[in-house]
């Protein structure tokens, strides 16, 4: 019997009564939303349907309950009766509904607040993204000029940041991220070995899988792979510096004491980088041959003075200086791309979020071409 | 009596961002030792014009002259002779997060003077003192709240005892007590240092209480509608817009 009640009490009904000009809208039930209530359709149909109507009128005597349902309903019947130049009484509604149409009809929509759908054509679009392409590598150029405007400034005599954050970022980006380049580049190394043993173990060669892991890390592998978490660490964490400083306007109160943003955050950041990832490839380097050794030493039985003896054999200094000439170039395009990301950063905390993700994404693009122009000049030139 | 001094003058000034006009033919002028306040709705482009004022937007055309010197057709060396007698006090106080409040005061003394280590942190600690900081030195701007946030913020900015000083929104986001604090220490900052005080906010309270000057913008006419005095305004104007604003939406019209 209750859940009979309940059900009947969960519906909102309407009934119409016209006297003379005027239509009196009934309301009853309960109007909330999750209730079952008249489309507004059905009423739109109804009053269309009557003609000479000057006026609408509502009876809520009968209703037992109401909420947003029944205003956006009313809201309805008002911009209806707007168009129809009917006017709309509304005394028989409860005083809160009153007061709250009241509240929602008073301020009018700003005009051309709205924001216009424009269909841009495919031509309009290809146009529009060449323009904006020319515009950011115009950017980019910029950057980089200005960058080695400031580089070329420090030698000089004029460094115009503080030595003290210098040291700072170069104990960030350098001594911070040694355990995970330490974990990186020991699991490359293992890796490395253990694919290369299964093959030369059928020829009895295991003992090349030194020369394999130590040429692969020191000439390439150690490089990359320092550069690669570099631009997921460090380049984001750039990034997202400089965004959140040019959010917070601290880059605009570094310009207008005439302090160059380029020389106070951007050079100590290239320089650290620069500075550090060669070690840090040298110690990825390291830690490569290690897990290589590991995995000789574990699986393939070979002698940790073998496995030495071999890896220097084969390794030559050429490649230790190929690694790490590209481990510079990576930090510089790690360092360019994190701080270029941050300082074009406009706005909100949306924009640093992605400013982050561009710089990592950039980072890592430039990344895997300079090494393709790295080695395909290597071949050229035989070393 | 002596006529006021023209410390900085807007000649026919445009703002735009893109072809999209912000505000035009702007026009007025700011007395030496003015408080100024550049009032109007928000959005209406107030913090457009102060970034114009102090040189990090250029205009779409007219003038915005420092004296005799039009700060946008002089050379970069003249620019920053004037930068350097600004101080500037910016919404969120903008300090530089990785230094303490103490470095964040001592970087533009740092720039611009050849005096000692200790004569900097002497200073330092006179103008952190100044805006009621005193101990504060050693502090991150992230361990401090909001309001001393901005005192540090205005610390930095008379770091240099600055002949101008622009406020960006300084009552924004703090309490009464604590931006009518602010208010009494830009009254009495300008008393004691003699400096012309630019303010761009839609605080009444703080523009009653402090402005003696100032500039209404509009943004459905894209341009000023009313000048001078904030409470001989609010006595005499009787631009309906102007009214609204400065009684709260009281009187006159309600601007969309």
């Amino acid at each position: 019997m209750n859940e009979e009640r309940d059900t009947e009490n969960r519906f909102g009904r309407l009934d119409f009564k016209q006297s003379d000009d005027t239509i009196i809208i009934k309301l009853s039930g309960v109007w909330k939303i999750g209730a079952k209530i008249p489309s507004f359709n059905k009423a739109k149909n109804r009053l269309e349907s009557k003609s000479g109507i000057q006026c609408i009128a509502f009876d809520a005597s009968d209703l037992t309950g109401w909420d947003s349902a029944l205003l956006i309903f009313l809201l309805k019947i008002h911009e209806l009766c707007y168009q129809c130049r009917i006017y709309m009484e509304m005394e028989g509604l409860p005083r809160g509904v009153q007061r709250l149409l009241d509240l929602a009809s008073a301020v009018p929509g700003a005009e051309g607040a709205g924001k216009e759908s424009v269909s841009v054509s495919f031509f309009e679009r290809v146009g529009t993204s060449a323009i904006d392409l020319s515009k950011s590598a115009v950017e980019i150029v910029d950057f980089i000029g200005d960058a080695s405007l400031s580089f070329i400034g420090l030698f000089r005599g004029k460094s115009g940041f503080r030595w003290s954050e210098l040291f700072l970022i170069i104990q960030e980006t350098g001594v911070q991220a040694l355990p995970i380049v330490s974990l990186i580049s020991l699991l490359v190394g293992l890796i490395l070995a253990f694919v290369s043993a299964m093959q030369l173990m059928m020829f009895g060669a295991q003992i090349y899988v030194a020369s394999l892991v130590g040429i692969a890390m020191v000439r390439v592998m150690g490089a990359i792979m320092t550069g690669i978490i570099m631009a997921g660490r460090t380049g984001a964490a750039f990034a997202a510096q400089l965004g959140t400083m040019q959010v917070n306007e601290e880059i605009d109160a570094l310009k207008t004491l005439g302090i160059s943003p380029m020389e106070f955050l951007v050079l100590p950041r290239i320089i650290a980088l620069v500075l550090m990832m060669p070690l840090l490839c040298l110690y990825a380097d390291l830690m490569g041959i290690l897990g290589g050794l590991i995995v000789g030493v574990v699986m393939l039985d070979l002698n940790v003075v073998e496995y030495y003896n071999q890896t220097v054999a084969t390794v030559r200094l050429n490649d230790l200086w190929i690694g790490l000439f590209q481990s510079s170039v990576f930090g510089i395009l790690v360092a360019l791309s994190g701080c270029l990301m941050g300082m074009k950063c406009r706005g909100s905390a949306a924009a640093v979020g992605d400013a982050a993700t561009s710089a990592v994404v950039t980072g890592i693009i430039s990344i895997v071409v300079a090494t393709a122009i790295i080695t395909v000049m290597c071949n050229t030139l035989g070393i | 009596m002596n006529e006021p001094e023209a410390r900085i003058m807007i000649s026919d000034l445009t703002m735009a961002y893109g072809s999209f006009v912000l505000m035009r033919d702007l026009n007025f002028i700011i007395n030496r030792g003015d408080i100024f306040i550049i009032m109007g709705g928000s959005g209406c482009g107030k913090s457009t014009l102060m970034k114009i004022m102090i040189g990090l937007k250029t205009p779409a055309s007219g003038q915005v002259f420092y004296g005799d010197v039009s700060f946008w057709e002089t050379d970069s060396l003249e620019q920053e002779r004037i930068m350097r007698r600004i101080g500037i006090l910016y919404q969120n106080g903008a300090l530089w997060s990785s230094m303490t409040l103490a470095e964040n005061v001592a970087l533009p003394l740092e720039q611009y003077t050849d005096l000692s280590s200790s004569d900097i942190m002497d200073i330092v600690l006179l103008k952190l003192a100044l805006v009621g900081l005193s101990g504060f030195h050693d502090y991150y701007p992230s361990e401090i709240s909001g309001g001393m946030r901005k005192r540090a913020g205005l610390a930095r900015a008379i770091a240099l005892d600055p002949d101008i000083v622009f406020f960006d929104e300084p009552s924004a986001g703090l309490d009464p007590v604590s931006a009518k604090r602010l208010d009494d220490l830009i009254l009495e900052l300008r008393e004691s240092l003699g400096a012309t005080v630019v303010i761009v906010t839609h605080e009444l309270a703080s523009i009653f209480a402090i402005g003696n000057n100032s500039v209404f913008l509009d943004p459905e006419t894209k341009t000023m509608i009313a000048g001078g005095d904030p409470k001989k305004l609010l006595a005499e104007s009787e631009d309906p817009r102007v009214r609204s604003f400065l009684t709260r939406g009281k009187e006159g019209s309600q601007t969309k």
